[in-house]
């Protein structure tokens, strides 16, 4: 039994410490907003919190997880996180989602990339494809993920 | 996607094909809309199929002459608060059908866009293509051939709300009219959609119509917001891989290294003694193989439990295989006769003042959609119920019901939400669809009676086959020093992506599949003898975005340009005169890039390069002017100008959007390691690793501008894609004097 804290939020999860974060997720908690892309950290879909810094979920087991708090994309964009609400209604307002079945991945690393600006600080255009380029989407929204990013530092600012 | 079948033999013919996976047609849907109803508390507009046929018996109405794909019942849903639910006739995976489809039904009902909402469709025959008279999403049609059905759809569901206010208040239709989701009387009265519904479902349908003057259109054209982007910016959006059915398990497969091998030996004994492992199943899989499927409480312990197999692999009686051999046999190929789609006389090469010969490559590819293949599957005394992302749920239908020795009534496909697919989702074997009833059986067989969700991993989904096949052109081009082509003697070697399936006898002609050569030749009138050979090799292959023209497109636009570069000739200039006036909306698409761009006025930063490129595809044409560089030895896109002309545009948002898409997809194509390859039969790739597809950091800046036009709409899901990849090369060429031919680039 390994206690979890996500979102908050107190689990015990009764599985192997080996399991994935993202797999005790979606399939011992049925929080399925965090996707599963890979299974090897190449593609950043899994993308959630811990402790506030993006790591990927589907390489990264409930094991390290033990005291730590896990924040997935159900809660960073509730609208009670401001930097998680900026970054969700600047996706909303360029539609930046096709399939959108990496968006939650896209989200939450703009969301630990905007969070770890000083304050004010606007992000340049090399910055803003450093922090992304872990995040693979097929579609091709690429550009208005850059167009939202930027627009979501500025709401911030 | 059956971009070259004739309309008009399609639907005679590939129905009765396909019968098998067709539902009844009044029997399951009403059932289940009603019973969706009572649970969301609305009302169908419009009688459901089989009591509409009843009224057209009773009244004489006539109603019963309306297909079910005509009938607004299975499309709109208006709840008493107005709100007003559409269902499409499509799969949704990126494209924007969700918002495009209910935008076209909401114009004609004259709804309150505010409160329309979208959801899927099934495998029931009102939402068959009407045009293709078959299931599917594919070839860019959505739009195509939905446009007039939905409209009609939408103005049939508003005359039945005039005609419930008509009798509400007890006056004549004509003086009323409609505005934004309410019914306005003559004297001021007003009564939204919400409060008439339930009246008007209770009139008949009207068979024929009036539909608006497309200059009054306040939605179709709008740029607007997909219906979807709040689900899917927040992790609400549930896909096919979230269904979660009551105790539902999950199986992770273990598949044969080679296509089609067979099992020699199993110890499953270590796999069995994984926690929450519930059965370890020997199953049929696709084209013949077998394997073996780990059924357990969730992906991750089904997958250690794969991990602990101990299996060997009959693989000496399949065909193994290997890239290097297979291009040497194309090669060879290449020389031979074959059968021929143009033939032009080839006497003028021997004698044309300047000669061109070139050899291209392309290797296969992964659709490599972000949401790895899977299919959920529940066996009950009534028969089988289906969730997954399918592009041909009819298709699929008829595959559960004989593997699961149902009647085709008897299954139900429930279309989920799909994150990609880009064909993999249409599938003539109904691979996966297939292979995930084999389990549920085999389970069920088990002594297992929950859901079984068959999930592939990122490497079985890239390992799995059904790839963009390999393709080898060779062109000898003979020319003036004018840039006159005076003949072009061309060959194209690769699997067919139809052979041997239900689509066969539509899509080859000659030995020629149709969707091997479509975009060669045209728009230019060039003297042209096409030879094709299709190989057949133990490698599924299958359409990919923009099917043809991933290959075709990036030949024609590059020999083009290789030839005004051998002749000293402005490459746009080139290709106007070639279009003549026979090809204006090649001239527009074409003329508008080039304007918008600043092709051949603005001077380039040193370094770069301008690159042209210009292909029609399912329907659409796609012109990119672009910028390029070498950078440390590596090619890079800077920035591209779309000219796009798609007839009417439905939502220009998601027209942008699918351009974009498609030509990163297109970029995807042109960067090292975008190939799939064999070794000794097996896939030497597996995951996002060492098949590389476009990253943030390759995405270059992207102006899209539509030709004006107020034509029947055309298709936008995959002509943004052919022309980038030689439009980028073109640049480069013109930077080392070099031309590309082989993709991914081969700039060593």
């Amino acid at each position: 039994m390994i206690a979890l804290n996500v979102n908050g939020r107190e689990h015990t999860v009764d599985a192997d410490p080996n399991t994935p974060i993202l797999w005790a997720l979606r399939d011992t908690l049925g929080m399925t907003g965090t996707k599963f892309g890979c299974g090897a950290a190449l593609c950043g879909a899994c993308t959630v919190h811990l402790d506030g810094q993006a790591i990927r979920s589907c390489i990264t087991p409930i094991s390290d997880a033990a005291g730590k708090k896990i924040t997935t994309i159900e809660a960073a964009t509730d609208g009670t996180d401001r930097v998680g609400a900026a970054v969700h209604e600047a996706w909303v307002k360029h539609d930046v989602a096709q399939c959108g079945y990496c968006q939650s991945g896209q989200i939450m690393s703009a969301t630990a990339f905007l969070k770890s600006l000083p304050r004010g600080k606007q992000p340049t255009a090399a910055e803003v494809d450093a922090a992304m380029d872990g995040n693979i989407c097929r579609c091709g929204t690429y550009a208005r993920i850059r167009v939202a990013v930027v627009d979501a530092a500025r709401t911030l600012a | 996607m059956l971009s070259n079948i004739e309309n008009s033999e399609l639907p005679r013919a590939l129905p009765r094909l396909l019968a098998r996976g067709k539902a009844g047609e009044a029997t399951m849907l009403p059932r289940r809309s009603f019973l969706k109803l009572v649970g969301a508390s609305g009302l169908a507009l419009g009688a459901f199929p089989q009591l509409a046929a009843a009224h057209g018996s009773g009244t004489g109405q006539g109603a019963s002459a309306l297909k079910p794909s005509q009938q607004p019942s299975a499309f709109v849903q208006i709840a008493a608060n107005g709100e007003v639910t559409v269902t499409i006739n499509r799969l949704e995976f990126g494209q924007g059908v969700q918002t495009a489809l209910p935008m076209i039904l909401a114009e004609e009902l004259d709804a309150d866009w505010s409160l329309v909402r979208s959801r899927h469709g099934s495998n029931d025959a009102a939402y068959l293509d009407p045009i293709f008279g078959i299931h599917l999403t594919g070839g860019s049609h959505s739009i195509k051939n939905s446009f007039m059905q939905y409209r009609e759809l939408g103005a049939r569901a508003r005359a039945m709300l005039l005609g419930a206010a008509a009798v509400r208040w007890k006056v004549d239709v004509a003086t009323l009219r409609t505005e934004a989701g309410t019914v306005l009387g003559p004297d001021g009265r007003n009564l939204g959609y919400g409060k008439l519904a339930e009246a008007a479902m209770a009139l008949p349908v009207p068979e024929k119509v009036t539909l608006k003057d497309p200059k009054n259109f306040r939605i179709i054209g709008r740029p607007t917001s997909r219906l979807d982007a709040r689900a899917k910016s927040s992790g609400r959006q549930d896909f096919g891989i979230d269904v979660r059915l009551s105790g539902q398990l999950t199986a992770v497969v273990a598949r044969p290294p080679v296509f089609g091998a067979r099992l020699a030996s199993v110890n499953d004994s270590a796999a069995r003694a994984v926690k929450s492992v519930k059965a370890v199943l020997r199953v049929p899989l696709d084209r013949g193989a077998e394997g073996l499927a780990v059924v357990a409480d969730g992906y991750w312990p089904a997958l250690q439990g794969r991990e602990a197999l101990k299996l060997q692999w009959g693989t000496s009686t399949v065909e193994k295989v290997d890239s290097q051999r297979q291009l040497a046999q194309y090669r060879e190929l290449a020389g031979r006769p074959g059968p021929r789609h143009f033939d032009a006389d080839m006497a003028p090469l021997a004698s044309a003042p300047r000669q061109l010969e070139a050899e291209f490559l392309f290797p296969y590819l992964a659709h490599a959609a972000m949401e790895p293949l899977n299919c959920t599957v529940t066996l009950n005394k009534g028969g089988a119920e289906v969730w997954t992302g399918s592009q041909c749920p009819g298709l699929d239908a008829g595959a559960v019901a004989r593997v699961l020795g149902l009647k085709p009534e008897q299954v139900v496909v429930h279309v989920q939400m799909a994150g990609g697919g880009f064909g993999r989702r249409f599938s003539s074997s109904s691979d996966f669809v297939v292979e995930a009833c084999e389990i549920a059986k085999a389970a069920r067989a088990a002594g297992l009676k929950a859901a079984v969700r068959t999930l592939w991993s990122r490497e079985d989904d890239m390992r799995g086959g059904y790839y963009r096949p390999m393709h080898l052109h060779r062109a000898r081009i003979g020319f003036d020093e004018r840039g006159n082509i005076l003949a072009w003697d061309h060959v194209i070697v690769g699997q067919s992506v139809t052979s041997g399936s239900v689509f066969e006898q539509f899509q080859v002609k000659n030995g020629i599949d149709a969707t091997a050569t479509e975009g060669m030749r045209e728009p230019y009138a060039l003297p042209m003898r096409l030879t094709v050979h299709h190989p057949k090799l133990n490698v599924p292959v299958l359409w990919w975005r923009s099917v043809g023209s991933t290959h075709t497109a990036f030949v024609m636009e590059t020999l083009i340009d290789e030839i005004t570069r051998g002749t000293n000739q402005d490459p746009v200039a080139y290709r106007m005169q070639l279009f003549r006036d026979k090809h204006p909306r090649h001239r527009a698409a074409l003329q508008l890039a080039v304007d918008k761009s600043g092709y051949g006025k603005t001077p380039l930063p040193a370094g770069r390069a301008w690159g042209v490129a210009v292909h029609e595809s399912f329907s659409s044409v796609v012109a990119y002017v672009v910028e390029a560089s070498m950078q440390k030895g590596r090619p890079v896109l800077h920035h591209v100008t779309a000219g796009v002309h798609c007839n009417l545009v439905v939502n220009p948002r998601a027209v942008e959007a699918q351009v974009q898409g498609a030509a990163v997809m297109g970029l995807s194509m042109c960067l090292p390691g975008a190939a799939i390859t064999l070794k000794d039969g097996e896939v030497q790739q597996s995951n996002f690793g060492d098949f590389t597809v476009a990253r943030i950091t390759d995405m270059p800046e992207f102006d899209v501008h539509i030709v004006p036009s107020a034509e029947p709409p055309t298709g936008m899901g995959e002509p943004g894609l052919p022309p980038l990849a030689p439009a980028f090369a073109n640049a480069i060429a013109r930077l080392t004097g070099k031309p590309l031919r082989q993709l991914p680039f081969n700039v060593a």
